[in-house]
């Protein structure tokens, strides 16, 4: 059974509003539900125009080989087709190369070679979308194989193929070397250690697999040149951006839209050949065209996560106190570095690897390198790689511990950065802006009663009953936690950019006259609940009921322009965006009452919704004074109730929590089974719990399902195995562990409203708990690390000592 | 093929193609968008329909199979006394966050309960493991499952683990919006 936390008014306190208002505080049931629930959500493949045709991708079987011959001639001549794109095609218009939003290019259509299984070759536009599919089998083409490379050790081995051989200068497979921290001072520090710990592990290739796939209606007008892209898009102003860079179509001339957005996870950052097929199809052929991947053209194709190979080593003193570490990685990024990394960064944040630990020196170095696999390498639930450095030092602290033979719990308290250092400096330059971690790791034990769980551990790993009184089988209790340190948010625009537009974030605000407003935002819901949410915001600073706050998201036409939703970036830097600009219209809402009040602006106290003459009860409401904003001006006053703010975030925001994981590990058959879950999760201030604790339950189902069962694999050649959601496996209701949750409150300082990103904590920081959990079990088994997914043989191959096949 | 399927409650004659899947009669065909496509092999149950009462995934079904027969879809869901428990469950407990899994979802909710008006949680489990959800975990739509059971037993719904005690029931905020109307099926 599911407990939840203490009500969150006794962490952050009573909201400050009414239940009519519903500011911040409030667990307000989401305001778009009731299309949802009724089946009137408007999603990507509901959009039908007049007129639409339809687009179907012809996509390589291999994963390198040269295009001899590519004939379109019998496909073109089937029932209902109107065109057949290939690459040549393209490159007349100068679209067979599209920028990434790496600063890489990628294919649009191969017109050289193909350079990883299921990438686009040809596109079909019919009538009918089974015909489309149809006259995709009378395609031909022929493929000169070539050697395919489909790790990034053997990618970057002497004379190996090269991949990105159109690329200018390019002689070899590396996409990107990076570094980051001090290595001298690293050097120095591991020099006079007491202990060096290490570790070396995979992070595997994943793919978020958002339920709805990704997608495209492009209607281009070919005589005003008006370019209307619906678009699953989380970015739709940056994507409007690269649409016009790409097609060279004047920006003002293509809105795009998103509608609604069955999940996106990060797989609908990136650009997709596709959206760009589509659109010079509707550019040339004067008819929208829609096409929607299916299922396994989004495993095979689109943003995949993740796949990086780490090393790391943590220093420790004698005390045992740890005083470095060291970090490598080497990223396999498929055939196009196609992830979106802010441009500074080229391994994303991977060097926040410190996570949670006061570690004086750190060093990080990186090399990405092309490989024979898709593109991708996107943020799944992820802010530019830190769930692979959480994992990295997750995993080194109770490699760490185990070797001590420390409780892991203790060795995390005391190498925790104290509530005290905030903010604190860390080694690679984050500066946290808050945190409490020894608070939410003591709730967590706590709640999980971890006392209690070491007791049993004792008890049945001897040989003695089971955890729960039963006779002793030989099963093996494991307990493993993680103390994560996120860093979400941005980004402040000296460091943040993506292909250069700064990660800002927009809000603007109308109240109207009836006092109802509208908020467009530059960000965009994938599910998150912005409806609800950002509505409340403006009920906590404006007294404005939520309900009466329209939300509008994802028209570029109609909305300011901003960086969009990933990296748990909306609350953080959206949000801030709208408590500013909702705070601006109070200032102008305080000119408007002192009017209607005759009094002097500064003799005016606010309470949520109502400005009141100090020590009278003269007062007057919002609505009163939005309505005079339109009807009764004073002298001078710009009519309108209305502001926009772009938001330069002065920080990151860092939420953190602690996870305890208490498993059952079978040494018979390498099976185990999660008895207890705990997740104590502290990101600031709280706006809407219920939806906070929504977005945490959500993501600890995806953090289990990486750790236990969730991840792409090739063979030899380069043939994708993980293209169906019956190779790729998803949890289910019945695998997903019944998790209880905890909370902390540690407001951020520098946030308006003390808020940090919620989103994706739980994604980032539970993997390392379960994987912890199990070599828990093991360790005393000679098993000191097992690389995810856990899946049974390898937790049995590990047992017993044999090197099985991933 | 000529054939005659009554959706939600209302006969449609249509002529098909033989290989035309009932998702995409029912997308296409009838208009009925609330039903959704999440993969082409079964695995998510996004396009779960009711096929004379029983949940079935409308991609791996053909719309000539369904001839003659009831389908009961998420837009059928509703009935003339407003929301079916499920669907208000669902919001009342935060059973969605996409929203693209939640029409199968509820569907085969709606079935459970007809058949096990009050499953236990891992009857709820089991019953939803044919359909994927990516956002919430589950953990709220066994919630909301259960608690439409309660109502359909004409039980309080008393959710002591909702965890939003700052306010309870707050759900029937004044002003939510009256209900989208059920689009009208085709011809």
């Amino acid at each position: 059974m599911t407990t939840v936390h203490e009500p969150v008014h006794e962490l952050q306190g009573s909201p400050r509003t009414s239940a009519t208002i519903c500011g911040v505080g409030h667990s307000m049931r989401r305001k778009e539900d009731d299309r949802f629930i009724q089946g009137a959500g408007r999603y990507l493949d509901d959009v039908v125009l007049p007129g639409m045709l339809h687009m179907a991708i012809l996509r390589s079987p291999v994963a390198h080989a040269r295009i001899v011959s590519i004939d379109t001639s019998a496909a073109a001549a089937a029932e209902g087709v109107v065109a057949v794109v290939t690459g040549e095609m393209l490159a007349g218009y100068n679209l067979a190369w599209m920028p990434t939003l790496s600063g890489d290019t990628q294919a649009v259509l191969a017109t050289d070679k193909v350079r990883f299984q299921g990438q686009e070759v040809a596109a079909v536009v019919a009538t009918d979308p089974y015909l489309a599919h149809d006259a995709l089998q009378l395609v031909e083409v022929e493929y000169e194989d070539l050697p395919a490379i489909t790790t990034p050790q053997q990618a970057i081995e002497p004379g190996a193929v090269l991949i990105r051989d159109e690329k200018p200068g390019q002689t070899d497979n590396v996409a990107y070397t990076w570094e980051a921290g001090d290595r001298e001072l690293t050097d120095a520090a591991f020099a006079r250690a007491a202990h060096v710990v290490s570790l070396g592990t995979h992070y595997p290739r994943s793919h978020p697999a958002p339920l709805e796939t990704c997608g495209t209606v492009a209607d281009v007008n070919p005589i005003t040149g008006q370019a209307t892209i619906y678009l699953t898009s989380q970015a739709p102003h940056a994507h409007r951006t690269l649409f016009a860079l790409v097609a060279g179509l004047p920006e003002e001339n293509i809105r795009i839209i998103t509608c609604d957005i069955g999940g996106g996870f990060g797989n609908k950052v990136p650009i997709y050949p596709g959206y760009v097929i589509a659109t010079a199809a509707s550019l040339v052929i004067g008819k929208p065209v829609k096409w929607v991947e299916s299922r396994s053209e989004n495993l095979i194709s689109t943003g995949f996560a993740r796949d990086y190979h780490m090393s790391g080593e943590l220093a420790f003193d004698a005390d045992h106190r740890v005083i470095a570490m060291r970090a490598s990685i080497l990223s396999d990024q498929g055939a196009f570095y196609a992830d979106a990394q802010p441009s500074k960064f080229r391994a994303g944040l991977f060097h926040i690897c410190t996570g949670s630990y006061d570690i004086g020196a750190a060093h990080v170095t990186a090399k990405g390198a092309y490989t024979n696999k898709a593109p991708g390498g996107v943020a799944y639930r992820c802010s530019f790689r830190v769930t692979e450095a959480s994992f990295l030092v997750e995993r080194l602290m109770d490699v760490a511990a185990h070797e001590f033979g420390i409780d892991p719990a203790d060795l995390r308290a005391k190498n925790f950065i104290r509530k005290d250092q905030f903010p604190y400096l860390s080694a690679t330059g984050f500066v946290y802006d808050s945190g409490d971690y020894h608070g939410a790791l003591d709730v967590a034990k706590q709640l999980v009663d971890y006392d209690g769980w070491r007791a049993k551990q004792a008890v049945q790993n001897a040989g003695g009953v089971r955890h729960d009184g039963s006779p002793g089988d030989g099963r093996l209790l494991g307990i493993g936690l993680a103390s994560f340190t996120e860093v979400v948010g941005a980004g402040n625009s000296k460091d943040f950019d993506i292909v250069g537009i700064k990660m800002f974030d927009s809000a603007e605000l109308r109240v109207h006259p009836t006092g109802k407003a509208i908020l467009k935002l530059g960000v965009q819901s994938q599910g998150q609940g912005h409806e609800t949410t950002f509505a409340q915001i403006v009920a906590e600073e404006l007294g404005l009921p939520a309900m009466d706050v329209k939300v509008q998201e994802g028209d570029t036409d109609n909305t300011p322009y901003g960086l969009g939703t990933y990296a748990s970036r909306s609350t953080p830097v959206g949000g801030a965006a709208t408590a500013m600009v909702a705070r601006k219209l109070r200032e102008k809402a305080r000119l408007l009452a002192a009017h209607l009040l005759e009094a002097d602006p500064g003799d005016l106290e606010w309470e949520p919704g109502r400005f009141t003459v100090s020590g009278t009860d003269r007062s007057v409401s919002i609505q009163d004074i939005a309505f005079a904003a339109y009807t009764n001006l004073p002298d001078g006053m710009e009519a309108g109730l209305e502001g926009v703010t772009y938001y330069d975030p002065p920080n990151m925001t860092y939420p953190f929590g602690s996870y305890v994981v208490v498993t059952e590990v079978d040494p018979a058959d390498g099976t185990w089974k999660v008895l207890d879950m705990v997740a104590v999760d502290d990101c600031g201030v709280r706006i809407n719990p219920m939806i906070v604790d929504g977005q945490i339950t959500g993501g600890l189902a995806e953090g289990f399902a990486k750790a236990n069962m969730q991840w792409i694999t090739f063979d030899d050649d380069g043939n994708c195995i993980g293209s169906t959601f019956m190779d790729y496996l998803v949890p289910t209701a019945w695998e997903t562990p019944r998790f209880r949750l905890g909370a902390t409150v540690t407001p951020s300082p520098h946030h308006p409203i003390g808020a940090k990103g919620v989103g994706e904590s739980a994604t980032v920081g539970s993997p390392a708990a379960y994987v912890n959990a199990v070599v828990d079990a093991l360790w005393s088994h000679g098993v000191r690390s097992i690389d995810m997914p856990v899946l049974p043989h390898r937790v049995w191959g590990a047992i017993n000592g044999i090197q099985v096949r991933p | 093929m000529q054939i005659t399927v009554t959706v939600n409650g209302v006969q449609h004659a249509h002529d098909v193609e033989p290989r035309t899947l009932l998702v995409d009669h029912l997308r296409t065909g009838l208009g009925l968008t609330g039903t959704h496509i999440g993969c082409d092999t079964t695995s998510c149950g996004a396009c779960t329909v009711l096929l004379d009462g029983r949940p079935v995934k409308s991609c791996t079904v053909f719309a000539v199979q369904a001839d003659g027969r009831q389908v009961r879809t998420v837009e059928g869901l509703k009935g003339p006394d407003g929301l079916h428990p499920v669907q208000a469950a669902f919001k009342e407990h935060h059973g969605l966050q996409c929203g693209f899994c939640t029409s199968g979802m509820m569907l085969v909710g709606a079935a459970l309960l007809a058949e096990n008006p009050d499953p236990d949680e891992d009857e709820v489990r089991w019953a939803l493991s044919g359909n994927l959800c990516r956002c919430t975990g589950y953990v709220n739509i066994v919630k909301a499952v259960r608690a439409a059971g309660a109502t359909l037993r004409g039980e309080a719904t008393t959710d002591p683990a909702a965890g939003d005690d700052v306010n309870a029931g707050e759900s029937a905020v004044p002003g939510t919006p009256a209900a989208t109307p059920v689009p009208v099926a085709g011809d």
